[in-house]
């Protein structure tokens, strides 16, 4: 459970959240970790539990994605992230 | 194992290697802890362990969260799933754990709500949607994990969900190694510190280490090369008879951490004075409990939680291991009446479990 996932912000973020991208899905997380450093369209950021833990550049993101398969975890990660039902791609603070 | 021998044709891995060879004194010995559990999978997986030289021995850290939560707690956590308007939510890890009356997944066979969830967001969420059930997240992890629950418990007041709360067993790595460090059979001469729980407390709270035990600590990354680059910093200190704290994860963790996660946490948690840990035993300040402002959403104050002290199956010799006194294969019931399959102790669940990855990367594949 301590490793993390990359993912890419693909559309505008609002105040909390923003849809990120990971192997081809698309969900919401939460930013506010990374609210500090800024959060825009096209950042990678590492995802634990459904949160921005902290942005990556594109190179430690690609490095990361290999590890991952290496590691055989890359289903684990299509499963977790397939799994965040907090928001179902507009909006999240509604139920 | 095909990755594993691309790996190990690497040639800047093969060169870490000889440099480690290099590095290593034959008339020393050198005991390196890897503290996270995420290190110790990645280090079975590749069979990084295969490659270093014979003095240069790897003690695995209590980096697993599940591994080192105590039976007593499992107990409590499932407890609160007995009252029928509970709907008790975990993270996968947590799922298979074995409590004193059997895991989630054997309590959720006879009847209990309990649900898996990848992230307490999706907790919240079915606490929106099931205003009539009371949803309890049971958390758990270091401060990698801790922030997104002060995140979440933050939202729920802010939204007065009145049936949703926390039962709290985030746990904090120094006082840890801490214990470590004092206990009478420590045997660590240098430490792989965590990567990602180091993304979020920064490089600053290792200085201890270094200064009061004169340990070198090495926060390192998760890739294979990464770790082997760690051990080359780390026997290179040895060697020196230097003991400093260094990064080499610097591409990810910021010297300092991430100030709003550390402080979302403090503005959602403080330490318990005492928190009992698997095979560690009691360690003060070691785990954090929801403060009073959010005592609506602490399961603990909300349920009746006996706050049982459940000792582990005798046979299981999971403390040893976990203070690296006894390697995986070293335990009585080690591939035998403890499995992945049937576990009997925790180490054996959780894939960043020290006797787990053993038991996949190295046993199995030796009795093939």
């Amino acid at each position: 459970m301590c490793l993390a996932i990359p993912g890419r912000i693909v559309l505008p973020p609002s105040e909390h959240f923003a849809e990120v991208e990971v192997s081809g899905v698309r969900r919401q997380i939460n930013i506010d970790l990374i609210a500090h450093e800024g959060a825009a369209v096209g950042d990678w950021v590492l995802i634990h539990v459904g949160f921005a833990l902290n942005k990556i550049s594109p190179e430690e993101a690609r490095k990361q994605i290999e590890l991952l398969t290496l590691l055989g975890e890359a289903a684990e990660v299509e499963r977790e992230v397939s799994g965040y039902g907090f928001s179902s791609g507009k909006g999240n603070d509604q139920a | 194992m095909k990755y594993v021998d691309e790996f190990r044709d690497s040639r800047l891995i093969r060169k870490a290697a000889l440099e480690l060879q290099r590095l290593s004194s034959p008339d020393r010995h050198y005991r390196i802890m890897e503290v996270c559990g995420g290190h110790t999978h990645a280090i079975y997986r590749y069979g990084l362990h295969r490659l270093l030289p014979e003095n240069v021995e790897l003690i695995h850290g209590p980096g697993c969260p599940v591994c080192v939560l105590p039976m007593g707690r499992v107990d409590d956590g499932l407890s609160i799933a007995a009252d029928p308007r509970v709907i008790l939510t975990a993270f996968g890890d947590m799922m298979r754990v074995p409590g004193e009356r059997g895991s989630a997944l054997e309590q959720r066979a006879r009847g209990a709500d309990i649900r898996m969830v990848y992230s307490p967001l999706d907790a919240l969420q079915l606490a929106r949607r099931n205003p009539d059930r009371e949803v309890v997240f049971f958390a758990i992890g270091f401060e990698t994990t801790t922030p997104s629950t002060a995140l979440t418990l933050m939202q729920a007041r802010r939204e007065e969900i009145p049936n949703f709360s926390v039962f709290c067993n985030h746990i904090v790595i120094v006082p840890a190694l801490l214990a470590i460090l004092d206990s009478p059979d420590m045997r660590v001469d240098a430490f792989i510190g965590p990567g990602h729980v180091s993304t979020v407390i920064g490089c600053e709270p290792y200085q201890f280490i270094a200064a009061d035990f004169h340990r070198p600590v090495v926060v390192s990354g998760f890739e294979p090369l990464d770790l082997m680059q760690a051990m080359v910093m780390a026997l290179g200190q040895l060697n020196r008879g230097e003991a400093r704290v260094e990064n080499q994860y610097g591409r990810v963790v910021p010297w300092a951490g991430n100030p709003a996660a550390l402080q979302v946490m403090d503005e959602v948690f403080e330490l318990r004075e005492f928190f009992e840990w698997r095979g560690l035993g009691s360690i003060p300040h070691s785990a954090m409990r929801i403060r009073s402002e959010f005592a609506a959403w602490d399961a603990e104050r909300k349920f009746e939680v006996a706050g049982l002290q459940v000792t582990d199956p005798k046979a299981a010799q999971c403390g040893e291991v976990l203070r690296g006194v006894l390697k995986p294969h070293q335990c009585r019931l080690f591939g035998k009446e403890c499995t992945p399959e049937q576990p009997m102790g925790a180490l054996m669940v959780s894939a960043e479990g020290a006797c787990a990855a053993h038991y996949h990367y190295s046993h199995r594949m030796a009795s093939r």
